[in-house]
């Protein structure tokens, strides 16, 4: 009887996670496919490493590393971009992606450095 | 310093935009050229040391890193990188790349090349001498953009001026103190600046500056862990408190990926910024952010119903996965000995482990707690100015007023364990203090204002609040005196109270701005000031007499005034450097590696860094034994020259002599044959008569005591205050090359080993004689 109930809920529960989901603007949705994409990678990297062995390790760091930090810059940039979010009404998107890119440059710049 | 706050703080009454964008313009001008006038404060404060003695390096540490720098500024950076010492931790070495934070290095040498190009001729030393009180100046202005985040630009520019000044920093910056806290304070007050501003703008672009600053700081200073862990713990408390917000996660997600991969890539912290416990914190609470990140999201997007069960489905699942989680994580952690944690951070979490495990931390006298009235010597006024600050923080409670908040009493806890993390505590006191005093004046100033005669403006300005707690209780008094005549005479306290609390209400809705009485008001701004004065009063004084001695030269003042210098440390180093070949070992006590090597240029057993324990238990031991033994070690580390720092003669307390049950304890716990208790008696430390045989038979004993008798005919000891125990000796397996003028340093040499072994052999037979002898050295020295 309860298994049943708690189904029913879920399957509800998804059906409106889905269909509110499906309202977001599509730019939005172009940058929750990135970040899904870069989580991929690192979980790919870390089942590698689990098969292969962990040397070199500062190559498996920055690669780990580098994937969980742009989906993270990616979600800030979701942060800043969405019109839904009014602390954030007077930064132009424009400026938000700059902001995106530079931090991804320097990190970058530092996963170049250290993968080795 | 009051008026000029005023003239910033005072709010414009008067209608149009153009006087209030001129007064505007005004106040910031004003606010700049106090800026600079703090930062020379902050700079020439501190030259008190160049000013009474000269422009030298000062203490042990800095020896190193002046050392590193020069070598910095002659090979370049790929040597610098590369360099593997071979000159120091004789056989062993060190590699300096690997186990130095180079931001102080880098600093400094980056400093020397830009001046250098301009064609200022500047020398090394000269840069390393001045590099901390330009950073202390660079540290108070930091300061004053953190304080300016939290509270506002008056509370800002006082702080600023309360950090310039402070003793506990100054302690650490004079001029000559070339050490990692000189850069690393700066670094550590920019970084929760940019942290700050992060989180109250909610810019990407600062999130990246703080990642930066951060990184500067984990090349500066082993303290970067306070950081890695005060961030999250700030972030986890605004979680906890309702406080959550988008702008909270750009500011700390991408510190912890960014700074992370950045405290990599300094090699002395390496694959550290991953491995150890004293990151985890980090990452454990970039988890929680995370799912909370998203519960907020599917909350925005959901019904409230629909939430409700989501909440319930993944509370019923997730707590399965989590406990899983969290018994690996803890088996993980459980099998390491010390639970992932370095010595050195197991020691600020239980203050009692150095003592029983690691007998060199807890040696060092930076290490010990410290004492009361030592709080009052290094923040002097703020101690007090601190829980006013603290209160002020509360009103109203913001983001960045918790993070100071926060900050203030881990640090007062820290600082209560080790003396050396006062230096912590001084940038959040002054923070908190310039805040307190800021409010402080801000509410006196504003109730002269507004009750002197002709200014009297409109009191129901709603941008102020209604001023702190002390304003509320004058005015509150007549009105419970009133309410106490309208009530019965039998009243209850409780009833009383409830009167009270209930009359702020009332005045808060009406938003009227209470004042205090106009002479109270002139009389508190006075104290003030007074007090200010006394705070600037102490700081001098200590910066000129307590903060400023280089500890490698000595001054004493003779009967008739005039200042007598000891310069005994300089004399033998350059005696070393001048009467040695340069591949000669030397052999003394850890304290003097730094300085040995740096001045005299000769290679070392054991320096500063004490790195490796065993080593210099094995220095230790050979100071503990008898002569023979002791030869026999040094002999096998190939020394030539063993110095000892005694002080005796002119009553300079820190010489080896009373370091020496360091370096018993230290050398008893490797080497079991030395027992600290054969060298005291009745539990007593003693070096005249009464002492044990095996404390005067010792190396130590002898090679700080050799001819001392000759000096007074009586051997009187001037820092034990006693006669010494044994006064005429001869030292059969050394020989004394060279005193200082004051004794204080003296240089003994190695004898060689004797062709012919008399005696013995000639009494028994060859064979038993070589068996017996091997018998004998096997039971006394467990060398061979």
């Amino acid at each position: 009887m309860g298994r049943s109930s708690t189904v029913k809920e879920t399957q509800a529960l998804f059906q409106s996670l889905r269909s509110a989901y499906a309202a977001t603007p599509n730019n939005l949705k172009i940058i929750d496919v990135y970040v899904g994409f870069a989580v991929l990678t690192a979980v790919i990297q870390v089942v590698y490493m689990a098969v292969v062995g962990s040397f070199p390790f500062n190559s498996f760091l920055s690669g780990v590393l580098s994937c969980i930090g742009t989906a993270v810059l990616a979600v800030c940039l979701r942060i800043q971009v969405n019109k839904d979010n009014k602390e954030f009404k007077d930064v132009a998107p424009e400026r938000a992606f700059a902001d995106f890119i530079l931090c991804n440059l320097v990190l970058h710049l530092v996963i170049m450095n250290f993968m080795g | 310093m009051a008026s000029p706050e005023s003239a910033v703080n005072g709010p414009t009454m008067t209608a149009g935009a153009a006087s209030k964008s001129l007064r505007n313009a005004f106040g910031g001008v004003i606010a700049f050229i106090i800026l600079v006038l703090i930062g020379v404060l902050a700079f020439s404060i501190r030259l008190f040391s160049v000013i009474k003695y000269e422009s030298v390096i000062h203490e042990f540490d800095p020896y190193f890193n002046y050392r590193v720098t020069q070598f910095l500024s002659k090979n370049g950076i790929y040597d610098f990188w590369n360099w593997f010492d071979d000159r120091t931790w004789y056989p062993l070495g060190r590699v300096i790349g690997g186990t130095v934070y180079p931001g102080l290095t880098l600093t400094a040498g980056t400093i020397w090349k830009v001046v250098n190009s301009l064609n200022i001729p500047l020398s090394v030393e000269t840069v390393c001498v001045f590099t901390a009180p330009i950073f202390s100046a660079f540290a108070s202005w930091a300061a004053y953009l953190l304080t300016k985040e939290v509270k506002g630009p008056g509370a800002g520019l006082t702080a600023a001026a309360l950090l310039a000044m402070v003793p506990s920093y100054i302690s650490r910056s004079v001029a000559g103190s070339y050490d990692n806290e000189a850069v690393a304070i700066f670094a550590l007050v920019f970084t929760f600046y940019l942290y700050i501003k992060t989180l109250n703008t909610g810019s990407l672009f600062y999130a990246t500056l703080n990642a930066l600053a951060y990184f500067y700081m984990v090349c500066s200073w082993g303290g970067y862990t306070f950081i890695i862990n005060l961030i999250p713990m700030h972030v986890l408390l605004c979680i906890v408190t309702g406080r959550y917000s988008s702008r909270l996660y750009i500011a700390y997600a991408p510190l912890v990926v960014l700074g992370t991969l950045l405290a990599s890539l300094v090699p002395v912290v390496g694959f550290n910024a991953v491995l150890t416990s004293e990151h985890f914190a980090s990452f454990l609470v970039f988890i929680i952010i995370h799912v909370v990140a998203l519960a907020y999201y599917i909350k925005g997007i959901l019904s409230p119903k629909m939430f409700k069960v989501a909440v319930t489905l993944v509370v019923s699942a997730g707590l399965a996965v989590c406990c899983a989680v969290i018994a690996i994580l803890i088996a993980v952690v459980a099998s390491s000995p010390t639970k992932g944690w370095s010595g050195r951070s197991l020691t600020l979490l239980d203050p009692t482990y150095a003592s029983k495990y690691i007998p060199i931390i807890a040696s060092v006298s930076e290490h010990q707690p410290p004492t009361w009235p030592s709080y009052f010597m290094d923040i002097n006024v703020l101690a007090f100015l601190v829980p006013a600050g603290i209160i002020a923080c509360f009103m109203p409670l913001t983001d960045s007023s918790s993070f100071v908040i926060l900050y203030i009493v881990t640090s007062v806890y820290f600082s209560g364990v080790m003396v050396r993390l006062m230096l912590v505590l001084a940038p959040a006191a002054c923070i908190l203090s310039g805040i307190a005093l800021s409010e402080a004046f801000n509410v006196l100033t504003r109730s002269i204002k507004f009750q002197l005669p002709g200014i009297a403006g409109n009191p129901s300005i709603a941008s102020e609040e209604n001023g702190s707690s002390t304003v509320v209780a004058p005015n509150d008094i007549p009105k419970t005196e009133e309410a106490a005549k309208e009530k019965p005479a039998k009243k209850n306290r409780k009833k009383e109270k409830e009167n009270v609390e209930k009359k702020p209400t009332p005045s808060k809705t009406e938003k009227r701005l209470l004042v205090l009485p106009l002479e109270a008001s002139v009389i508190a701004v006075l104290l003030l000031v007074l007090l200010g004065a006394f705070y600037v009063v102490h700081c001098v004084w200590a910066a000129a007499e307590a903060y400023s001695a280089p500890s490698i030269v000595l001054t004493s003042h003779s009967n008739d005034g005039g200042l007598h210098v000891f310069d005994d440390f300089r004399e033998a180093y350059s005696w070393l450097s001048h009467n040695t070949d340069v591949d000669d070992k030397v052999a003394s006590w850890w304290d003097y590696g730094y300085q040995t090597t740096a001045m005299a240029n000769r290679t070392v057993l054991v320096d500063n860094n004490t790195w490796n324990n065993t080593h210099i238990a094995t220095v230790g031991t050979a100071m503990s034994s008898p002569e023979k033994q002791a030869w026999e070690i040094f002999h096998s580390l190939d020394v030539k020259y063993v110095l000892v720092v005694f002080g005796g003669v002119v009553g300079y307390p820190s010489d080896d002599i009373n370091k020496f049950l360091w370096m018993v304890r230290i050398g008893g716990g490797v080497f079991p044959h030395i027992k600290e208790p054969d060298y005291l008696r009745d539990g007593q430390y003693r070096i005249d008569a009464q002492a044990t045989p095996t404390m005067l038979n010792c190396l130590m004993y002898k090679l700080s005591y050799f001819r001392f008798v000759e000096t007074d005919g009586k051997g009187f000891d001037r820092v034990r205050r006693t006669e010494i125990g044994k006064k005429h000796f001869k030292l059969t397996h050394f020989e004394e090359v060279f005193t200082t003028h004051h004794w204080m340093v003296r240089i003994y040499k190695l004898k060689p080993q004797r062709n012919r072994i008399r005696g013995k052999t000639k009494k028994s037979k060859s064979s038993r004689s070589v068996s017996s002898k091997r018998d004998v050295r096997g039971k006394r020295n467990p060398w061979h």
